[in-house]
This record gives structure tokens, C-alpha cells and sequence, in this order.
């Protein structure tokens, strides 16, 4: 095919030379070349352990990211509720399930809990749910904050954004297919999208953010529409959620323990114990494809010394002819370990692009099957995995060769030769 | 040059016989010189090819002695004794010997190439092709070969590096008349430039082009008198 682009008949002459040299290190190409069958069934063994091994490890990799993704965006200790079953629900619905929730309890409640002992940092939360109506341009948790005291959610959009929010400006999840300097309606209120916040990998990646004045005037229009029952009151007086940072040296479950008693009709949670659900679960489907990897590279590594095996006892004749001619044993296992290592290398790495190519195509759907926080590495953390994950289907299927090939060359070839005929 | 087999023995254990082993060469004593041919013939299982891979360095004796001009080829470690049958010992094994992924002239290029960093043999080995009549398939690979042409390449091959002994074992079996003829002739005219040629069959079709005749008989060599040699 090469020689199309070669122009004269004296460059296709030289290339034809260069390719036809004949020396002991180009025998293993000489072999992988004109035995393509062989060539690609071999290659497909260590494409299948290449690509089990680097694709299962980016899902553990991304559902462990997830987590801790998300439990570095909580950023509170506790998380304080109003004291229903159902505002505790529509919490976990907005953060694990991503179904867009509110509820909403006394603004008053807030100074209470300000002055709880071992409270460093205490901020506000407003939830409110957009609906699938003329009103609003798409159904999504709308998330409001407190510039002033906010300690979770502006360090997140600080990545993004280095000013502070205006009136009617919101910051969108990256999942929210809009550009920045695009608008969003939401009850009749158009607002700005002025950034595009980092990804999460959990369900606060597909929610919309705006200041306290800006959720203030969306939960007034959504009264006002008649399609937010439950804020009845004022919006200056209510508040959906408190999150709390506990100060050093106090412990997370004394100040969760005393809100629980001293302060009526909350509830309080720590958001290590609201995410353990989620850390069981992710754990479980964690341990599960650790255990599919390892059941998977065992069967290959079985499999990859029966099919070396019956490929080189299929082979005795041609090593013998070798040994003849005067190989020594040294030389033919350098040369067929050179073979097997060119054969798991090509195998290896082929397994290791189409690994990394499948997750990022469908790390979406995984994530939607499995319902859990899903945040794949980055661009250089899955090279680096790949780079691991190459090296060892290689060095697995140069080893298993390299065994057979040891195996036979013990034998000698005279018996090899007597055997054949 | 001189290869010499002193009380070689090949020892074989089964377990299933009543007697737990067997002898395939038994004390045999032998002398291969340069300038000469030699023709061992036997039945099959006789002991013949045993004794062949013996004398090439193939199969190490169970006792005695293989001396290619005095030095014992089997002292040497792996290295040495792979080299040595490279640069000094040609061998003809039985049956099809072509070597699949490679072309016929790659096949018969092969032994020069292990030991050289040049790639410069190939006005040789067509040279050796033309010599056993398979110049035009030069190209081919062996599985395009008939039974014949293969053996023809592997004699070609074993003469490559114009080695000072020619160990053919079976050199003409599945060969027609016209090919036997070819080869036999090539293995005389190889004698004749100074190489020692044994060839091992269990015909005696070779035996007018042979200086001596020698038949195996249970794993032990008896030098046939009164046949007409050439």
C-alpha cells in the first residue's frame, strides 16, 4: 500500500529492498505478518484482558470521584432540615436521584442555630423546582445562596466565575445544555447564565444557581403563578436548608446530637451519615467489578497459557527446524518472546484506546444505569491507568508465551524432530 | 575434517514394557570424512535417524562420544554447539521442513542471517535453488510447495552456508526418479568439493553414488562389504 506514494520505480525498488531484509529481529514480524489469523486471535485476548482491566478501572475510579466529588460540594458537616419525612426525601431526590424538589421551613430558624456551641461556618439554602410549563425553559432544582455567608456552593463556582453573581444572573450545572450568555426562564423571569460550573459526576451537575435576591424573586413568581404550594409565606422569612461547618475540636455528632434535642422541629443530619447509603452502594458495585476484573483476568491468564501452549506445541516443528539450522535456545526465546511481546503489545494497547474511547462514549448511561455519583479521571489519569493497564496485559501475555516456549526448549530437538515424523 | 562417533548410546525408558528401557543406538562407533559419502540404510525404527541427530548435535547421547575433529561437540553449552551447527553442519531433517512464514529464498537464507548482521545472501541462495531446480519458486512460500520441492529447499537450506558436514536424513523420500537423481547428484558433487555427506535412508537408492555403504540394524551399525560403490 505504501508504495502508491513512492513516485519513482528506483524509491519502490529501495522500499521493496528495505522491506524484504532479512535479518533474525525481523522474524518475528516476518511470523506476525503471514500468520494473520493467528496474529489476530492472540491479539484479541489481550485486547479482551487490556480492555476489562482499564475500562473496570475508570468505573471504580469515577465511582469513587463521585462520592468524594460530592462530598466535597456539600461542603457542610450538617445539614439541617425542616422535620417532615418528606423534606428529608426531596433532599436525597435533589442530590442522589435528580429529581427536582423544595420545602422550606422558618428563616428564624437560621439565627437559632447560629448560636449553637461549636458552629464555625452556618449558611442558607433555598431550593426550588422549575417546572415543565410555558413559565420556565426546562424542569431543573434551582439552588439558591447566600453570597455573604455561602461556603459550599461559591468555592465551586468561584472555578468558573471570578465575579460575584448579579441580580438575575444564575450559574448552571455542566449537564444543563446551554452556553454561557444564554438565558433561562423560569416562572416568567428570564435570567442570565453567566458560567458553566466544573463537573461533578453526581446529580448537582444537572441543577441552576443564583444568588439570595435572585431565588427570592423566582420563588415569588412561582407563587404568583400559582405553582409553588408550598412557600406561602413571605420568601424574605423562609429558608429550605441550613448547612453547618463544624469548628475544630468539636465533634460533628455532639453538634448534630444537640440540634436534634435543643432545637425544635428541624432535623439534623451529617452528610457523612446521608451519603453512607450511597458509599454502601457504590461500594457494592465497586467490589462487584473489582471481583468481574479479577474473574476476568484470571480466566485470561488461564487462557492465554493453554492458547500460547497449543500454539507452540502446534509450532514444535517450526522450532525444531530453527534449532537445526543452528538457533540457539537463547536466540529462539528471545525471538518468540519478541513475537508474543509485539503480538500483547498491539493487542494491549489496541484494548486500552477502545476501553478509554467506550467510557467516555457511554460514561453517561453507566452513570444513569447504576444511579450513583459517576466523575470519570481526567484526560491524563486515564493515559496513565491505560499506560499500567497496557504494560500488564503485555507483560501477562509475553510471560505466557515465554513460559511455553521455555517448556519446549528443554526438550531436544532431536525428540522433537522423531515425534513429528 | 572428521566426524567421529565413539560408543554412542541412545537409552530411551518406557514404562510400560516389561524391560523399562530400550537402546535406539547401542555402542556404536562410526567415522564420517571429508571428500566422502556415506550411506546408512535400515528399516524404519532401526535406529538410523536417532543416530543421525546424534552425529548433528541434536540429541545428546546417553553415553560415548560425538568428535568433530577431536573436540566433543557435546561438551560445548548450548551456545557454542548452536553455532557450531550453523557455521559447520548441515542438516537435512526428515519430512517438510519448510518454514511457513517465510519465502523459499527466506527459508534458504536463514542459516546465514542467524550469525550475520548482513542481509547479502541472496545471489547465494538463488544460486543453491538454481543448483536443486527450484529457482522460479524462489518466491513461493513452502505450503505452495509440492513434497518434493520442500525437500529440494531444505537441501538447499542445509547447503547454505557451505557447511564441512551434510547430515541427510531421508533426503530423497516422495522424490520421483527424476528428482532423486537431482539431489543425489548435488550430495556427490557436495562430497567431491570436500564436504563429508552422510545420507540415512531406508533405501539403498543412494548406494551408486556412495564411497560407503553401512546398515543399522537395532540400534547397531554394520558396515556393508561387496556392494558396488562408486
Amino acid at each position: 500500500m505504501l508504495l502508491c506514494f513512492l513516485k519513482t520505480e528506483a524509491q519502490k525498488a529501495k522500499w521493496r529492498g528495505k522491506a524484504n531484509k532479512m535479518s533474525i529481529h525481523t522474524l518475528p514480524f516476518k511470523n506476525i505478518i503471514r500468520k494473520p489469523g493467528r496474529t489476530v486471535a492472540l491479539m484479541i485476548i489481550v485486547f479482551l484482558m487490556s480492555f476489562t482491566l482499564l475500562a473496570g478501572t475508570v468505573a471504580v475510579s469515577s465511582l469513587q470521584s463521585g462520592l468524594s466529588s460530592l462530598e466535597t460540594r456539600l461542603g457542610a458537616d450538617i445539614i439541617v432540615l425542616p422535620d417532615t419525612t418528606k423534606s428529608k426525601t426531596d433532599l436525597e431526590n435533589i442530590m442522589f436521584q435528580g429529581v427536582p424538589g423544595c420545602f422550606y421551613m422558618d428563616r428564624s430558624y437560621l439565627d437559632q442555630l447560629s448560636e449553637v456551641e461549636g458552629v464555625e461556618k452556618i449558611t442558607a439554602q433555598y431550593y426550588l423546582a422549575s417546572v415543565s410549563a410555558g413559565c420556565c425553559s426546562m424542569p431543573v432544582q434551582i439552588i439558591g445562596f447566600d453570597p455573604e455567608t455561602d461556603f459550599s456552593v461559591t468555592p465551586w463556582i468561584r472555578q468558573s466565575y471570578g465575579k460575584d453573581l448579579g441580580k438575575h444572573d444564575i450559574v448552571v450545572g455542566c449537564n444543563i445544555n446551554k452556553v454561557v450568555g444564554g438565558k433561562l426562564k423560569f416562572y416568567g423571569l428570564e435570567c442570565n447564565i453567566a458560567a458553566k460550573l466544573d463537573e461533578t459526576g453526581t446529580e448537582l451537575d444537572n441543577a441552576v444557581y443564583c444568588n439570595v435576591d435572585t431565588i427570592k424573586d423566582l420563588i415569588s413568581a412561582s407563587k404568583e403563578k400559582g405553582l409553588n404550594e408550598l412557600a406561602q409565606k413571605d420568601p424574605d422569612k423562609i429558608i429550605s436548608s441550613v448547612l453547618i461547618k463544624v469548628k475544630d475540636g468539636y465533634g460533628i455528632d455532639d453538634v448534630k446530637d444537640y440540634i436534634n434535642i435543643y432545637v425544635r422541629h428541624v432535623e439534623a443530619v451529617g452528610t457523612k451519615s446521608m451519603i453512607s447509603g450511597i458509599a454502601e452502594s457504590l461500594s457494592g458495585a465497586a467490589d462487584m467489578i473489582k471481583v468481574l476484573i479479577a474473574a476476568v483476568w484470571i480466566f485470561i491468564f488461564v487462557l492465554l497459557f493453554v492458547v500460547f501452549s497449543a500454539m507452540i506445541n502446534e509450532r514444535k516443528k517450526e522450532f525444531a527446524v530453527y534449532r537445526v539450522i543452528g538457533i540457539s535456545r537463547a536466540m529462539l526465546a528471545k525471538t518468540l518472546l519478541m513475537e508474543a511481546a509485539i503480538l500483547s503489545l498491539i493487542g494491549a494497547l489496541a484494548g486500552c484506546i477502545f476501553a478509554a474511547l467506550f467510557m467516555t462514549a457511554f460514561g453517561t448511561v453507566i452513570e444513569q444505569q447504576l444511579g450513583l455519583p459517576f466523575l470519570m479521571p481526567d484526560i491524563g489519569t486515564i493515559s496513565l491507568y491505560g499506560l499500567i493497564a497496557a504494560a500488564a496485559a503485555a507483560v501477562i501475555g509475553s510471560v505466557s508465551a515465554f513460559y511455553a516456549a521455555f517448556k519446549l526448549s528443554r526438550v531436544d530437538t532431536g525428540l522433537i524432530l522423531r515425534e513429528g515424523n | 575434517m572428521i566426524l567421529k562417533a565413539e560408543a554412542v548410546t541412545k537409552k530411551y525408558f518406557r514404562k510400560s514394557a516389561d524391560k523399562n528401557y530400550f537402546y535406539a543406538v547401542n555402542e556404536t562407533d562410526f567415522t564420517l570424512e571429508g571428500g566422502k559419502l556415506t550411506e546408512i540404510i535400515g528399516r524404519s525404527g532401526s535406529g538410523k535417524t536417532t543416530f543421525l541427530n546424534m552425529l548433528a548435535g541434536l540429541l545428546s547421547p546417553s553415553s560415548g562420544k560425538v568428535l568433530l575433529d577431536g573436540e566433543d561437540i557435546y561438551s560445548l553449552n548450548d551456545k557454542k554447539l548452536s553455532a557450531l551447527r550453523n557455521q559447520k553442519i548441515g542438516v537435512v531433517p526428515q519430512g517438510q521442513t519448510g518454514l511457513d512464514s517465510l519465502t523459499v529464498l527466506e527459508n534458504v537464507k536463514l542459516p546465514y542471517i542467524l550469525y550475520s548482521k548482513n542481509d547479502d545472501a541472496d545471489e547465494k541462495a538463488k544460486e543453491l535453488l538454481e543448483k536443486v531446480g527450484i529457482a522460479d519458486l524462489a518466491d513461493s512460500y513452502p505450503k505452495e510447495l509440492s513434497g518434493g520441492e520442500v525437500r529440494r529447499l531444505a537441501i538447499a537450506r542445509a547447503l547454505m552456508n557451505s557447511p564441512e558436514v551434510i547430515l541427510a536424513d531421508e533426503p530423497t523420500g516422495d522424490l520421483d526418479d527424476e528428482n532423486t537423481e537431482i539431489v543425489l547428484k548435488l550430495l556427490r558433487k557436495t562430497a567431491d568439493d570436500g564436504a563429508a555427506v552422510l545420507i540415512v535412508t531406508h533405501e539403498a537408492e543412494a548406494k551408486q553414488y556412495a564411497d560407503s555403504l553401512y546398515r543399522m540394524n537395532t540400534g547397531k551399525l554394520i558396515q556393508v562389504e561387496g556392494v558396488k560403490l562408486a
